[in-house]
């Protein structure tokens, strides 16, 4: 197959790190660990893992009572607006945002000024996040040239220039024939299509969930329906040419009962949820502030509790923020005018933990799995996992850290967060990526 | 086919040798001193006899003429007329191919046939040579005359002369195609004309 | 004499094919000489009619009617009564009234010859309808295999490489292929190979792995409309050129390469294979003649070869 071994993530090479971290809870989901334990990262490798061990002298020593040690997480969908929207975000501040919120490894979207479409253009940023990424970084590549949705990108030659895999998120594919096409073609690369279902002669006007706070507030609604027949559509044809498909920010009741469908019949598809689809619904948008508005939108209360049980089931089978910066001369302004997109690096793991773990609807064990085993297995990159001989690819996460995320704080070049100026409980303390440390707020 | 085939036996394979072997010296006498003389033996038996006289003629002359085959098949005129079924089918391999490896211009071509009847074959086999070049001369020997000419066509060598009705079937049979000599005389063959 | 058409590999059995490959071996020799024409079907009347523009096999057809004395009228679409609106039907019902033997016909459509045959008592051979069939050059191709290969092909290893989906080449040649005893195997984007392609009895394969197993790799050529916007049936000529395009790299010693023409020099062949004497490509347009003769011979005078006797 095509590129099948190529290299997929990188990153500027810092220091490797020696570190002894003390009297953490380490789940793991890899190894099936859950227990207070000592972990010793020696030369950016995970040298030791076991109880009451014994730190090596002159090391530097982290004090995790009461942490949490996890592997890092895995972002499969940030919107890093480089090249040609640096004035929101770019490479070096992205990741690290990324950093700041635990992940280990981050995949940009490719509907970027130019659209990364061609290997030349995803060379060129392969060197970029040489020099400037914290985390180790990775691109999708376009599957139409433009995102025009006319003429497929070269696909085998972008799979051996390392893309990981493709999609033109940000818009819809035009048509069942492209999404075919593109389904067929890829299958040559081994990488998959992730796919933006979204019927646009159905949301065009909307800027919110079509609903009861859309008809109060007298706001064009988005209705479930754009996206479930597109979710459907997308699903049927990925049966019919049995091919990998992944769908994009699944936010409806409805999409799931679709997806749930199509996997109990073998299709081969993976869906991702974001953060703000767990945690927020249209009712938070009754304050019309802008860091509210996304697309797909927040939903009904219904539908962010399906997404969350479906979450716990594994029916959608990870997070992924789409981390969307805009910067604040452009959000702010009345909600109608906005445009879509809110970030999420830095706090997916934050409002995650508070939300489903600490209110028990999902355990954190499954939430690791979701934001880090599965998303690495779904780029095609090793899972983060705390194993003796592994490369450090860790979050140390302090469950009771208050923090704000304000001005002090935002490590992305945007704030548009839903969550900006609120107080936060739960907060990543320390993150080795790649055997680096690229996050240590109390260093 | 109707009736029982009556077989008489003309040629014996002996004297099948001795009537080559007089033809050739015949075709030497015919052409004395003749530089550009050559043998074009017609498809199917026809090119194993010519092979004969002019293995008998490099005996006798002491020199190896030059011997050519012709497949007339795309010189017939019955092309598309003819039925399938009305010719008699032979489960021997088909030794056919036209091959001139000299040059016609200016030759005395010697053309050899088994049986001449009609004399159509010979017409298509002179239309055949002309495609190839334009000979001084064109003779024809042929083992056995049946008589019965459609044509202006005559045989200047004559193995036997053997005049027959129509009904009537002369075949030729030679061990390089058949597995033996001898040229028999059928009655009560269905007859098959061209 | 009764009509015997040739409107797809189907029309004809094993022994067919071999008494018109053998046919065809036979005029080989009447090309080479001087006076390149033999008297055999002269006073009939081939009729050429070519919907669809072409320049090698509708050349071929009409130099091999003229090499067997045949009269014959050669039609295009262009200039024709067709761009007045004449339906296909009237068109042959006309040139009907010219007593023809044979009707050699292109069209656009599948099916379009097998219409034409319905309405005519001449024969009609096909020279290619839509994507469906074109039986002719199976039979040329086959003849070149023959000639590089001896008369069996039996277990010889053919790989058909490009955009099977469109190619009534391919469809005729898996046929033919298979019926001649070959092990087929179709190489093409996963966007150019129909499905279920494996129940004709081929292997499918989306990649060039193991190209260097098969005796012979056969080309076909991929046309711009498949990159034209909205069909995305390839990203570019490129990119096919860099992952199933064949060059000096991709053909080892001995293997046999084979197109139909005309070739797009740099994407599905490169440059040097094209001018390298030993592919078999020229052999085929040589063989295109000699076949097409033959199958015009056997056409009229039938299939069922017998040695004849005396006269």
């Amino acid at each position: 197959m095509a590129g099948s071994a190529t290299q997929r993530l990188w990153c500027s090479r810092a220091a490797k790190a020696d570190l002894f971290i003390r009297g953490a809870r380490v789940i793991d989901p890899v190894s099936g660990r859950d227990e207070v334990l000592d972990v010793l990262v020696a030369k950016g490798k995970i040298g030791a893992v076991g109880a009451g061990l014994e730190a090596p002298e002159g090391i530097h020593v982290r004090e995790a009572d009461g942490c949490l040690l996890i592997p890092g997480l895995v972002d499969l969908h940030a919107h890093l607006r480089e090249p040609g929207g640096e004035e929101a975000e770019e490479i070096a501040t992205g990741t690290a945002a990324a950093a700041a919120g635990g992940y280990v490894a981050v995949f940009a979207m490719a509907n970027t000024d130019p659209v990364i479409d061609n290997a030349g253009l995803l060379e060129g940023l392969a060197q970029r996040a040489r020099s400037e990424a914290v985390v180790p970084l990775g691109f999708h590549a376009a599957v139409t040239v433009g995102q025009k949705g006319e003429r497929l990108t070269e696909m085998v030659e972008l799979s051996e220039y390392g893309v990981a895999a493709f999609s033109d998120d940000g818009v819809p594919l035009p048509d069942a024939n492209t999404l075919r096409r593109a389904l067929q073609y890829a299958s040559v690369t081994g990488r998959h299509i992730a796919v933006h279902a979204e019927d646009r002669s159905l949301t065009r006007g909307g800027v919110m969930h079509e609903g009861a706070v859309s008809a109060r507030l007298g706001l064009g609604g988005m209705p479930s329906i754009a996206e479930s027949m597109e979710v459907e559509r997308a699903l049927e044809v990925a049966a019919y040419e049995d091919a990998r498909l992944h769908l994009c920010h699944i936010s409806t009741a409805a999409s799931l009962e679709h997806l749930a469908r199509a996997k109990a019949a073998g299709v081969p598809v993976t869906a991702e949820a974001c953060p703000h689809h767990l945690v927020l619904g249209d009712e938070a948008v009754v304050t019309l502030d802008p860091n509210l508005k996304m697309n797909p939108p927040l939903r009904s209360e219904a539908d962010r509790k399906a997404l969350v049980e479906a979450v716990a089931d594994g029916i959608v089978d990870c997070v992924a923020t789409d981390h969307a910066p805009h910067c604040p001369d452009d959000k702010e302004v009345p909600f109608e005018e906005a445009p879509f997109g809110v970030t999420g690096l830095e706090t997916a793991l934050t409002v995650l933990y508070d939300s489903l773990v600490r209110e028990g609807r999902l355990g954190m064990s499954t939430l690791v799995e979701r934001m880090s085993t599965a998303p690495a297995a779904i780029a095609g990159i090793p899972a983060p996992s705390i194993a003796e001989g592994a490369d450090a690819d860790l979050c140390l996460f302090d469950p009771d850290h208050t923090w704000t995320l304000d001005q002090k704080t935002v490590r992305s070049r945007s704030w548009n967060s839903p969550w900006w100026g609120a107080e936060l409980r739960g907060r990543p303390v320390l993150t080795v990526a790649a055997g680096r440390i690229v996050w240590d707020p109390g260093a | 086919m109707s009736g029982p085939i009556d077989e008489v036996t003309i040629l014996s394979a002996g004297q099948i040798a001795r009537t080559i072997t007089r033809m050739a010296h015949e075709i030497l006498e015919r052409n004395p001193d003749e530089p550009a003389l050559a043998i074009v033996g017609i498809h199917t038996r026809g090119a194993f006899l010519a092979r004969r006289l002019h293995a008998q003629l490099a005996t006798l002359s002491g020199r190896e003429l030059p011997l050519g085959e012709l497949d007339i098949t795309f010189y017939r005129d019955d092309v598309g007329t003819r039925g399938v079924g009305q010719v008699r089918e032979t489960p021997h391999p088909v030794l056919k191919g036209t091959d001139i490896p000299f040059e016609i211009d200016d030759a005395v071509i010697v053309l050899v046939d088994d049986v001449l009847y009609t004399g159509r074959t010979i017409r298509a086999a002179i239309d055949a040579l002309f495609d190839f070049g334009r000979p001084k001369a064109i003779q024809l020997a042929a083992l056995v005359d049946r008589g019965h000419r459609e044509l202006p066509i005559r045989p200047d060598f004559v193995g036997k002369n053997m005049p027959t009705a129509l009904p009537e079937h002369v075949s030729v049979r030679l061990s390089e195609y058949d597995g033996h000599d001898e040229v028999v005389l059928e009655r009560g063959v269905e007859e098959k004309r061209s | 004499m009764t009509k015997r058409d040739l409107l797809s590999m189907d029309d004809l059995s094993r022994d067919d094919v071999d008494l018109i490959l053998d046919t065809a071996e036979s005029f080989l020799p009447i090309l080479q000489r001087d006076i390149k024409k033999v008297p055999t079907l002269r006073g009939r009347t081939i009729v050429s009619f070519f919907y669809e523009a072409s320049t090698r096999t509708s050349s071929s057809f009409d130099l091999a009617a003229k090499r067997l004395s045949a009269d014959t009228i050669a039609l295009k679409k262009s200039g024709s009564a067709v761009e007045k609106g004449e339906s296909l039907k009237d068109t042959i019902l006309t040139l009907s009234a010219y007593a023809p033997d044979i009707i050699v016909m292109r069209h656009p459509s599948a099916g379009a010859c097998r219409l034409a045959a319905r309405h005519t008592p001449a024969s009609v051979i096909n020279a290619g309808d839509g994507k469906f069939q074109h039986p002719t050059q199976c039979i040329l191709d086959l003849f070149t295999l023959r000639q590089a290969f001896g008369r069996s092909l039996d277990g010889l290893k053919i790989s058909i490489v490009g955009d099977i989906l469109h190619s009534r080449v391919a469809r005729s040649d898996i046929a033919g292929f298979r019926m001649m005893g070959m092990d087929v195997t179709l190489v093409a984007p996963p966007t150019m190979i129909p499905r279920e392609m494996a129940s004709l009895g081929v292997k499918v394969q989306s990649d060039l792995t193991g190209i260097a197993k098969a005796d012979v790799i056969y080309l076909l050529r991929i046309q711009r409309e498949r990159m034209a916007p909205g069909a995305n049936f390839l990203p570019s000529l490129r990119e096919y050129a860099r992952v199933w395009g064949i060059d000096r790299s991709r053909v080892r010693p001995g293997q046999k390469v084979m197109h139909p023409g005309p070739i797009n020099r740099g994407v599905e062949i490169s440059g040097e294979i094209a001018d390298d004497p030993d592919t078999l490509i020229l052999e085929q347009v040589e063989a295109g003649l000699a076949t097409r003769m033959a199958i015009l011979y056997r056409t009229i005078v039938g299939y069922s070869d017998s040695v004849t006797e005396e006269e």
